[in-house]
């Protein structure tokens, strides 16, 4: 059953392939995958029929008990022969309904075939999470099908109102499958079933169910997607709408009506909403003038009946359904199909428009007679005997209740006069001669049907008729599920033709006669129904609720949006006050005594710091309000080293550097003065606002660190770290060993943002190393050999301008570019036992290049790094990644550190910790990230500067501003 | 433990200058506030590891007189990011005003646009605004009135296009 669902989906696969080769030949090779399955299916009728059961399970998501677990029996094997039988003659149609030049066949294909595996999967799915998923796949290619290209708006609103309605259901459903689950201990449908359980929680939860099942088969109130679902191509329409998709709920009803038809609700809803349906359907479709609207609402009126057959939860009954179900799926789907015939050969479907046109396709005529008396019931079809047996069962037991047994009865008479009605007016509508109209009309035939056009409308007609005389042989299996259902009556009755003269037969012949007197005055008919006519309906309640919707949002979101960055901080931050900072004045501890200060040199670096930050507020020139931040960071560096903290003041001592270094590199291209744009008020505003943020924060800072009373997980650090993570320096273990994960995250978090960096600044082509001189450019011509030539101390300086070189700095970078790389490898390699490591190790490699960069401008810095920035960050996440795999392959946990100690010539005792490559990972992504920006907002803006690169977009180009 | 009164004064200063430069509609003093904050959160990290101490290093100091190493890590990756995050506020500042010679945050347009718009206006969800052709099928009981004309005696609720859907 597996390699059958995998079949469909190589095949849709396959399909747009298949058919750019072959054209709409296609379809017939791929009605060979569904036809496959149905030669399957028919060859398992005598296991099933013996009792006996297929069953499949593959290991899908073992962590939540999630396997693909397939199981074939009787109600299976009847549902997967009409889904594979009907699909397979539906392709074969395909062949001949699209025109060969027709657009999107390929994605139409390709569609109708995943959806027909789907389809054998919901019905084969032997686990409620599984058959969810089936269910939802049935849902979204629907939604394809009818949405088409998505060329047409009505074709648009009828995809996504099917969608939205059938989601929602699902949804619902979703919900009830995983309270059955819990309330039955199972979550396989076979073993539901058979051990329901019950309580609160089961009827919740099918009752949610059954919100699935009434919206995919489009019970009342959530009929009208259906109709509007004809915007598909007819045998779409014929296959979805008619014989598979909208037969999932009764599927589903069929399948839990053994365990939960005698859960309370299950009845009063089933049956309510199926008689209610059947009826709405009957009338409405009378009142239709385009045949396919016809059979769509006749079809949403057999579905209520037989929801009303499968979820009366009764031997005789559930055997009914089944019949009558198989029944439905032949005719319904030779009617669409014949429609489709009649469309393409007419170029209409409006019954007014159509005269005389039996006369004109008698084969046509038969094969569309034969199936609407199937639905009217006429015998010798198999619609008879389904209906028989469904009067037959409730007039004699059928429901326990006998007065909702007499109301079920009366309305089911009722109904299938109106579906003996509807089923006069379509042969009227589609074949008759009217009067009033040319004979015939249209008078010429577009096309004539072929003959491969009108075998699949054939076989399935044919198959309804021989069904009638045939039924005996139905028995077996439709015993073999319905034996499953307590049989209310004496004894069962099998399906035949002919049961004798009894009660069933003149409550059909008085639903016949019924429907021919309602099609034989069908003009006043009309007109009351005109009459009565009103302006609500569901599916005007449809798009008023999602009217409502969108006003709603719209409400919510001018609301709420005002479009102020500001606005919305500043909302955030009134929060922030008004409920923890309420929660801080009333509930918080406050610390009962304080320190003045750790050393009288942090107060007066903090007042150093909080003198700079104050200028900052007001300085409005550029580049002095970003050197008092510098000063407050270098302030917090000196805090950092008075708190005992030396890593972390050499990190925030060179990161505060090349912070001003990039701050200077763009603000050369920004005006000198920050424009003020705030009204005086708004300023008093913000100042309040920051003013409380501030005391807020640093009280939570304070009353935080009072009432802490349990120890510092840190407390135990000092140990392992030397132990296990082979360092001293604790911090640096942290980074590298203890807390690896976090720094994983960080350093990918640095990648990144460097990646963005360059995204934003190259308006094109991110990619590549820093530029290059070319070697003219170099090739000085007073360059003797083997000696540094004179007054050349950098490589590429002297593609600088003259009054822009400084030899100064020129020599001092020669000399000290190389001795700034060894140190910052020494703090990389010493950084696990003394202060340094991989992030200080890397930024002052990065202050190197800045200083070459500075000396010696853009085409130094790509002759220092001859590298692609993007390289370098690849690497050391490569290698910091590969690291923590390492750890994985020695054995141990990932990103576990091991110690490597041995004693080696010359060097004596020789210990590697591993976490040094890891090290080396953050060492190279922090080189990376500062070569990346250099070239960003240096090199490129340099070279943006000297080549007075003007943003020309080539048509077509989009640059996001 | 027992706070002292010199750092929350400074993490509060150094937050309320951050919050009033972020408030700010130009985008080099919301990148200073940035800054700002991301100074002043550092140093609340380092408050919560208590008074000073020693230098975190194994042979340094003596385990009880270290200061508390895990604040320490923490901060030390913040310092990095802010870098990188910084850079990049940086790149968007120039980019900014080399397309549209502005630095500011402005007022996000489409949003103005949705809150102009009344409550009561609608897309046009209501099929009976539509043109018949775009109406889904079958939709509602739009029966034409009484008198509208006799030659469609049932006028439908039908809407289907004539031609079957191709294309």
């Amino acid at each position: 059953m597996t390699f059958l669902l995998l079949l469909h989906l190589l095949a849709a696969v396959l399909a747009p392939v298949l058919v750019r080769w072959w054209g709409r030949q296609a379809f017939l090779v791929l009605a060979l995958v569904p036809g496959a399955a149905f030669g399957w299916v028919l060859t398992r009728i005598a296991e099933v029929a013996g009792g006996g059961e297929v069953r499949e399970s593959v290991p899908w998501i073992p962590v939540l008990d999630l396997d693909i677990a397939l199981r074939l029996d009787a109600l299976a094997l009847l549902f997967a022969a009409l889904v594979t039988g009907v699909g397979a003659l539906v392709l074969v149609y395909c062949a001949r309904y699209f025109e060969p030049d027709d657009d999107g066949l390929g994605r139409f294909a390709a569609q109708l075939v995943a959806f027909a595996g789907s389809m054998l999967g919901l019905v084969l799915a032997d686990d409620l999470l599984l058959l969810y998923v089936f269910w939802e796949l049935t849902t979204v290619f629907s939604f394809l099908l009818i949405g088409g290209s998505g060329g047409r708006l009505a074709a648009r609103r009828a995809a996504s109102q099917a969608l939205v309605l059938t989601t929602a259901g699902g949804l619902a459903m979703l919900v009830g499958l995983l309270l059955i689950g819990q309330a039955s201990g199972s979550y396989l449908l076979s073993e539901v079933v058979a051990d329901p359980g019950g309580g609160t929680v089961m009827v919740t939860g099918m009752l949610l169910v059954l919100v699935g099942a009434v919206t995919k088969s489009a019970m009342v109130p959530f009929h009208f997607w259906l109709p509007a679902a004809m915007e598909a191509p007819t045998p779409v329409s014929a296959y979805l709408h008619a014989a598979a998709m909208v037969k999932a709920g009764i599927y589903l009803a069929a399948r839990l009506a053994p365990g939960l038809a005698d859960v309370p609700g299950w009845r009063p809803v089933l049956l309510g909403l199926g008689l209610a349906t059947m009826l709405v359907g009957g009338y409405r479709a009378l009142r239709q003038t385009d045949l396919k609207l016809l059979l769509a609402f006749g079809t949403v009126s057999q579905l209520g009946f037989l929801m009303v057959l499968v979820g009366a939860g009764s031997r005789e009954l559930a055997a009914a359904g089944l019949v009558m179900t198989v029944a439905h799926a032949l005719f319904k789907s030779t009617l669409f199909l014949t429609v489709g015939v009649v469309d393409h050969a007419t170029g209409t479907r409006d019954l007014r428009r159509l005269s005389g046109l039996g006369r004109r396709l008698p084969v046509l005529a038969v094969v569309g007679t034969l199936a609407a008396a199937s639905m009217a019931g006429l015998p010798p079809l198999l619609g008879f005997v389904g209906k028989e047996a469904a009067f037959a069962a409730l007039w004699d037991a059928g429901l326990a209740d006998r007065t909702a047994a007499a109301v079920v009865l009366t309305g089911l008479v009722v109904g299938s006069g109106l579906t003996a009605a509807y089923s006069a007016r379509f042969l009227w509508g589609a074949f008759a001669r009217k009067p009033g109209l040319p004979d015939p009309a249209p008078s010429e035939l577009a096309h004539r049907p072929g003959a491969l056009f009108l075998t699949a409308p054939a076989v399935l007609a044919v198959a309804g008729l021989a069904g009638g005389p045939g039924s005996p042989l139905l028995e077996p299996l439709v015993a073999r599920y319905a034996d499953t259902l307590p049989l209310l009556a004496p004894e069962a009755e099998k399906l035949a033709l002919w049961h004798g003269w009894q009660p069933a037969l003149a409550l059909s012949a008085l639903s016949l006669l019924g429907g021919a007197a309602l099609f034989a005055v069908r003009t006043p008919v009309s007109a009351a129904q005109r009459r009565v006519a009103v302006g609500a309906s569901a599916d005007e309640g449809y798009w008023n609720v999602l009217q409502g919707l969108d006003r709603l949002s719209v409400l919510v979101t001018g609301t709420t949006q005002r479009g102020s960055l500001p606005a919305y901080l500043g909302t955030i931050l009134v929060v922030v006050l008004a409920l923890p900072g309420t929660v801080l004045l009333t509930r918080a501890p406050w610390p009962g005594e304080w320190r003045a200060w750790d050393t009288p040199v942090q107060a007066l670096v903090g007042a150093v710091v909080l003198i700079a930050a104050g200028l900052a507020l007001r300085i409005n020139q550029r580049l002095s309000a970003v050197l008092v931040v510098g000063v407050t960071g270098y302030g917090v560096a000196v805090i950092f080293a008075l708190q005992g903290a030396p890593d972390l003041a050499l990190t925030q001592f060179i990161v505060e550097t090349l912070t001003l270094v990039v701050f200077v590199l763009v603000l050369r291209k920004l005006p000198k003065d920050i424009s003020e744009r705030h009204l005086p008020r708004e300023r008093v505003v913000r100042g309040v606002l920051a003013l409380a943020v501030g005391g807020f924060m640093g009280a939570v800072g304070a009353v935080a660190l009072a009432s802490r009373t349990a120890a510092p997980v840190s407390v135990g650090f000092p140990e392992p770290a030397y132990d296990f993570g082979g360092g001293k320096n604790i911090v640096n273990v942290t980074l590298v060993d203890i807390r690896a994960w976090d720094t994983l995250g960080e350093i990918s978090l640095l990648v990144v943002a460097a990646t963005g960096v360059a995204s934003l600044v190259f308006l094109r082509g991110r990619t590549g190393g820093v530029e290059r001189a070319g070697g003219d450019v170099l090739a000085a011509p007073d360059a003797p050999g083997g000696r540094a030539p004179r007054g050349r101390w950098l490589a590429a300086s002297v593609t600088l301008d003259p009054e822009r070189r400084s030899v100064v700095l020129e020599v001092v970078t020669r000399i000290l570019f190389h001795t700034i790389l060894v140190f910052s490898l020494y703090l990389l390699f010493s950084g696990h036992n003394e202060p340094g490591g991989g992030f200080a190790g890397g930024l002052v490699a990065g202050l190197a290049l800045v200083l070459r960069y500075l000396a010696g401008g853009r085409y130094e810095l790509g002759e220092a790094a001859p590298i692609a920035p993007g390289l370098v960050l690849g690497a050391g996440l490569l290698v910091a990644g590969s690291t923590g795999v390492g750890g994985l392959l020695l054995g141990a946990e990932v990103l576990q550190t091991a110690i490597l100690e041995t004693t080696l010539p010359v060097l004596g005792d020789v210990k590697l910790v591993t976490s040094l490559f890891f090290d080396t990972g953050v060492y190279l992504i922090v080189v990376g990230l500062v070569l990346d920006v250099l070239r960003s907002l240096g090199a490129e803006l340099d070279r943006q500067e000297d080549e007075d690169d003007p943003i020309e977009l080539t048509p077509g180009e989009v640059v996001a501003r | 433990m027992t706070p002292t009164v010199v750092l929350p004064v400074l993490i509060g200063g150094l937050y309320a200058a951050g919050v009033y430069l972020l408030l700010d509609r130009s985008l080099t003093r919301v990148l200073l506030g940035f800054l700002l904050l991301g100074n002043a959160t550092n140093l609340l990290l380092l408050s919560a590891g208590g008074p000073s101490g020693g230098a975190p290093i194994v042979g340094i100091s003596e385990p009880e007189e270290m200061n508390d190493p895990l604040p320490q890590a923490l901060i030390l990756t913040a310092i990095v990011i802010t870098f990188g995050v910084a850079a990049f506020l940086l790149a968007m500042i120039h980019r900014s005003w080399r397309l549209v010679r502005e630095e500011v945050v402005g007022t996000d347009e489409e949003d103005r646009r949705v809150a102009a718009r009344k409550a009561t206006d609608r897309d046009e969800l209501d099929p009976d605004d539509l043109a018949p052709d775009d109406r889904p099928a079958a939709h509602a009981d739009s029966l034409h009135a009484p008198g509208d004309g006799d030659a469609e005696p049932l006028a439908d609720d039908v809407h289907l296009p004539r031609r079957r859907a191709r294309r």
